[in-house]
């Protein structure tokens, strides 16, 4: 069910610092509220993000319960080869939910 | 004496009476009427003018694929609609002549679901419902609302500007006391809107999710601690028109990011 939203440019040149934008919908259910009937809703939270360029790990970053739904990360990579970039979101029960950019370096 | 006291009460009686509606009915003059983005903090006006970052796009891309894809009987929404409904979700809520009432747009895209392709309406609220018409209303972005209220719409809207015009709940409060009345000013931690719906289906930071108009009617109902009606509710359709026609000439935000 997971939809992602990536903004990776499609080509850049060698040593260009590039931005990256990811959103993955998710609701990051802190586990410290309560429903309607006083009982306690479940923790479910993604617990890490990973982005692969060429697979070697570039950016990683680890969530708490106090990220708010549909998380949004903007971080910075420099560009050197023509490749992929993979991202990977990762809930607390390891499900995971993946998607692949294709950059040229040029 | 005796006399005297009874010709004051009879005269006391026509000034206790409420005074008639009309007195009642202000309205916002045309130059001050003004998107509910107007009263966001500065960063959430930018999160839904960043049309990578609002997440209200998450549901926008999820309306499309569900726009584009074919269901068990019948044809995709796209076979019909290859042109795109550019402009359309402006002039909604709008009077159907095959439903012989007026449909806001999640009645319309129901009223397709059930008619062309077959399927059973979605359910008000849910997720692919809310998807497609957001995915629907988006592609009216910047368009000025322009819903027509004459002919057969008239009495509907009428409707709704009753609804939106009697105190309802436990704090006796209508809709126009707060969003026509006194807007601009504050509540609480909020400032009181102008209650328009050129948003919607919107993301509200409270809800962490998109959400339909009568999402927000329901809240607000809440809010007054009335019953809230069902969702879809012909009434609450009415309520919408009034709102589209009370703001007719604002420009389409959906998806907008309100708190």
């Amino acid at each position: 069910m997971a939809s992602i939203r990536l903004a990776v440019p499609d080509a850049a040149n060698v040593g260009e610092v590039i931005e990256i934008k990811a959103l993955i919908r998710h609701p990051m259910e802190s586990g410290h509220r309560r429903g309607a009937r006083g009982e306690v809703i479940e923790r479910d939270i993604i617990t890490r993000f990973e982005c692969r360029y060429l697979d070697e790990l570039v950016f990683a970053a680890d969530f708490h319960p106090g990220i708010a739904a549909n998380p949004l990360l903007t971080f910075y990579v420099r560009a050197s080869n023509s490749g992929t970039l993979d991202f990977t979101w990762t809930d607390q029960h390891g499900t995971a939910w993946s998607e692949t950019s294709a950059l040229t370096v040029t | 004496m005796k006399r005297f006291a009874g010709a004051t009460l009879i005269a006391l009686i026509p000034a206790c009476s409420a005074p008639p509606a009309a007195e009642n009915a202000t309205e916002i003059a045309a130059e001050d009427i003004v998107s509910g983005s107007i009263f966001l903090t500065a960063e959430t006006r930018d999160l839904q003018e960043d049309n990578f970052a609002n997440p209200g796009y998450l549901w926008v891309d999820r309306g499309e694929a569900l726009f584009s894809k074919a269901p068990a009987s019948g044809e995709a929404c796209i076979t019909c609609h290859e042109a795109g409904l550019s402009g359309v979700a402006a002039t909604y809520p709008a009077y159907d002549e095959k439903a012989g009432r007026v449909l806001n747009l999640e009645g319309r895209i129901n009223q397709c679901r059930v008619t062309h392709q077959s399927e059973p309406a979605w359910e008000y609220e849910s997720e692919e419902l809310l998807s497609v018409t957001a995915f629907v209303a988006n592609q009216s972005l910047g368009a000025p609302v322009s819903v027509d209220v004459s002919g057969p719409a008239q009495d509907i809207y009428e409707a709704g500007r009753d609804y939106f015009q009697t105190r309802r709940g436990q704090f006796n409060l209508s809709c126009q006391q707060c969003h026509t009345e006194n807007w601009g000013k504050r509540l609480r931690g909020d400032t009181l809107s102008q209650g328009h719906g050129n948003g919607f289906p919107a993301y509200r930071l409270e809800w962490e999710s998109l959400g339909s108009l009568h999402r927000r009617l329901r809240d607000c109902d809440l809010g007054v601690r009335a019953e809230p009606l069902p969702y879809g509710d012909p009434l609450y359709v009415a309520v919408e028109l009034f709102l589209a026609a009370r703001s007719n000439g604002l420009e389409m935000e959906s998806p907008a990011v309100r708190r």
